[in-house]
């Protein structure tokens, strides 16, 4: 097995609540809560889960876009938890990231040019000359052309977009890049486009990737790896065939059995779950899913179950299979 | 065969906008059944939410217009009526369910309020009581618990799909023969998806309630609708049962778009994908709308646009490839006739 490219380890991150005058401190959304990882050398991790399970806000932490509540995150033998602002600004030349809407996240008001530019430029990389030629090179890697340098974002299609979107990512020649949705705001057929471009860089460019997406469909095609995230916690993390063919959380196989399949001859048992997310203020006490849970147990409601490793590389936080820990 | 609610003949919505005109829908011929869920699917500017605002004559005029055909129900061509008749059967005949609840639903007024609102428009003789009566029972019918009290709430108390069932339970508060769902659990997570489908086959089945679903995901349709028609650029391109699209679509678009979603069960290799982009609505004027994308396309397909072919018994598909086999159909049962 390759080694480890980033570790994560009891990543937390609380966003305090506020009230009355004094402002003062009512309680805490715990949007992620002791979250632990490892992302491998070359391989594609994928994150999924519902809304507000926390997916995204820890995409933004392993990138300090917002700053941890506690726990570590060891990127290269570097502990980039610790890392000065100025320090993790250069550290991010090799972590970088896509993002879901590629319109907001592209300066209307600059061409093309300039924003392919802006990461070289920020990091002062190469000369006006070798920035240019990256910037021609980058745009032919993602499928676009010399003459959509002046061009501005609004002139572009969704699916343009996103390349371009990619191509930024890319300027610097990071080692991880981090996808929150980057197909979630694309029709089907250009959705297909940009996963089969993201899979080619990966092997030419030799990324690893983190994908954190709601669809299961699309994180199964592209992932080698798939953790499962419940109301800020990870309670599943497998090999993404293990995950599909055999998913061994409650929540994991109520998600699996709730997605529609694009075939009217397929049929199989489905778990449809009553009831909704709870909110991450006041999350239910010991295993976060137990309220919605049709094999819920008594010790379910108070205590809070580990991750631990069920089969060789499966591990899954769920009081059904304390029993077979090895 | 079931009783034709719908009709939809010619149908024709027009954008006059400074850069021309533009032809959303263009010229598209269906109908809903009794008692089906027939469901449109199609990418983004496919035109498949301007048909149903068409039907529910909710196009923003101007600079929105129907400028062509028909549309039928029970028999009456609703396309002909005036704001005043539309009013009347809107809500009541007919009834549209949006993809975001929470900008349909007035967030300052209670969920009882609107949903009384809708009784008292279309029965103005009822009294209070009896309105919230019937509130009551429609929200017990979409499977909300505590009606009497979430009656007494605000739109922002409510979950998502919680206020997706409120949207649900006022479109069927007046029983109506057609019911219009334009992206209803695109705004919803996969598990309150489920619930949602779940609820909507169910009251299909129980009010006999004839459901036109507006999607783009082939995965919902899958699992819901009878039948499909599949739109591309304004068009109608291919209309199939539900077993005949997946398991026999015959128009390159729609094997191209069937093949273009990553599959949860399997781990498909490469995934296909149709190269290009949806085309703007009206730059093309003449030949086959998908013929740039499409791995098919002959001399014939830039300069004629092709109607749609009889590929079999109710499945229809807009592609000259179709042409040699319905010939040879033709000459086939004119021998055997």
């Amino acid at each position: 097995m390759s080694k480890a490219l980033l570790k994560v380890e009891g990543l937390k991150k609380y966003f305090p609540i506020r009230k009355g005058v004094l402002n003062s401190h009512a309680g805490d959304v715990k949007a992620v809560d002791d979250v632990s990882f490892e992302v491998f050398e070359g391989e594609t991790l994928g994150i999924v889960g519902e809304s507000g399970c926390g997916k995204s806000t820890t995409g933004r932490l392993l990138m300090r876009l917002l700053e941890p509540t506690g726990g570590k995150i060891e990127f290269a033998g570097k502990m980039i938890s610790e890392l000065s602002n100025n320090e993790m600004r250069k550290a991010r030349r090799d972590i970088q990231m896509i993002f879901q809407d590629p319109y907001a996240s592209l300066n209307p008001r600059h061409n093309i040019g300039k924003i392919l530019e802006e990461p070289l430029i920020v990091h002062g990389i190469g000369n006006a000359k070798e920035r240019k030629q990256k910037v021609l090179e980058l745009l032919e890697i993602v499928g676009l052309n010399e003459y959509h340098i002046k061009r501005y974002p609004h002139q572009f299609s969704g699916g343009q977009r996103q390349r371009i979107g990619i191509a930024r990512a890319l300027m610097t020649n990071p080692r991880l890049i981090i996808a929150d949705e980057p197909v979630s705001a694309l029709d089907v057929s250009i959705q297909a486009q940009v996963l089969n471009l993201l899979q080619k860089l990966q092997k030419d460019l030799k990324l690893t990737y983190i994908f954190i997406s709601h669809d299961l469909g699309v994180v199964r095609h592209i992932s080698n790896r798939v953790g499962v995230m419940y109301l800020g916690k990870l309670v599943e993390l497998t090999a993404s065939e293990d995950l599909y063919a055999e998913p061994l959380h409650p929540y994991t196989q109520a998600l699996l059995s709730s997605v529609p399949v694009p075939d009217p001859t397929f049929e199989r048992e489905q778990i449809i779950i009553s009831g909704d997310i709870p909110s991450a203020s006041n999350p239910p006490s010991g295993c976060t899913f137990h309220t919605r849970c049709p094999f819920k147990m008594d010790q379910c409601s108070q205590v809070v179950p580990k991750m631990q490793e069920v089969k060789p590389g499966h591990y899954v936080a769920c009081h059904l299979y304390e029993a077979l820990q090895h | 065969m079931r009783k034709k609610l719908l009709e939809i003949k010619g149908l024709k919505t027009t954008f006059f906008t400074d850069n021309g005109q533009i032809p959303a829908v263009d010229d598209i011929d269906f109908s809903v059944h009794e008692g089906e869920i027939l469901g449109i699917v199609g990418e983004s500017g496919s035109g498949k939410s301007v048909t149903s605002l068409s039907i529910m004559g909710l196009i923003p005029s101007p600079p929105g217009k129907i400028t062509g055909g028909e549309i039928l129900l029970d028999g009456k061509n609703i396309a002909k009526y005036t704001d005043k008749q539309m009013q009347k059967i809107r809500g009541k005949d007919i009834a549209m369910i949006f993809q975001e609840p929470m900008t349909s639903l007035n967030p300052l007024f209670t969920i009882g309020d609107q949903l009384k609102e809708a009784i008292l428009i279309h029965n103005p003789k009822w009294s209070k009581k009896e309105a919230f009566a019937r509130a009551v029972e429609i929200m017990k019918l979409v499977g909300l618990p505590r009606a009497e009290e979430l009656l007494k709430d605000y739109p922002h108390q409510l979950s998502g799909g919680m206020r997706q069932r409120v949207m649900i339970a006022m479109a069927l508060v007046c029983d109506p023969q057609v019911l219009i769902a334009d992206e209803p659990t695109t705004a919803l997570d996969v598990t309150i998806q489920a619930q949602i489908l779940q609820l909507m086959k169910d009251l299909n089945k129980r009010l006999n309630t004839a459901v036109l679903l507006i999607t783009h995901d082939l995965g919902v349709v899958a699992e819901t609708c009878e039948r499909v028609i599949v739109m591309y650029a304004g068009q109608i391109v291919e209309e199939a049962p539900i077993h005949e699209i997946f398991t026999n679509p015959k128009h390159p678009y729609t094997q191209g778009l069937i093949q273009s979603v990553p599959d949860m069960r399997y781990k498909k290799e490469n995934l296909y994908s149709i190269p290009g982009s949806v085309p703007k609505p009206g730059s093309i004027q003449v030949g086959c709308r998908f013929a740039a994308r499409c791995e098919y396309a002959m001399e014939r397909c830039l300069q004629e646009t092709p109607p749609l072919f009889e590929a079999a018994e109710n499945h229809k598909s807009r592609c000259f490839l179709l042409e040699k086999q319905e010939v040879e159909q033709r000459v086939e049962s004119v021998i055997k006739g």
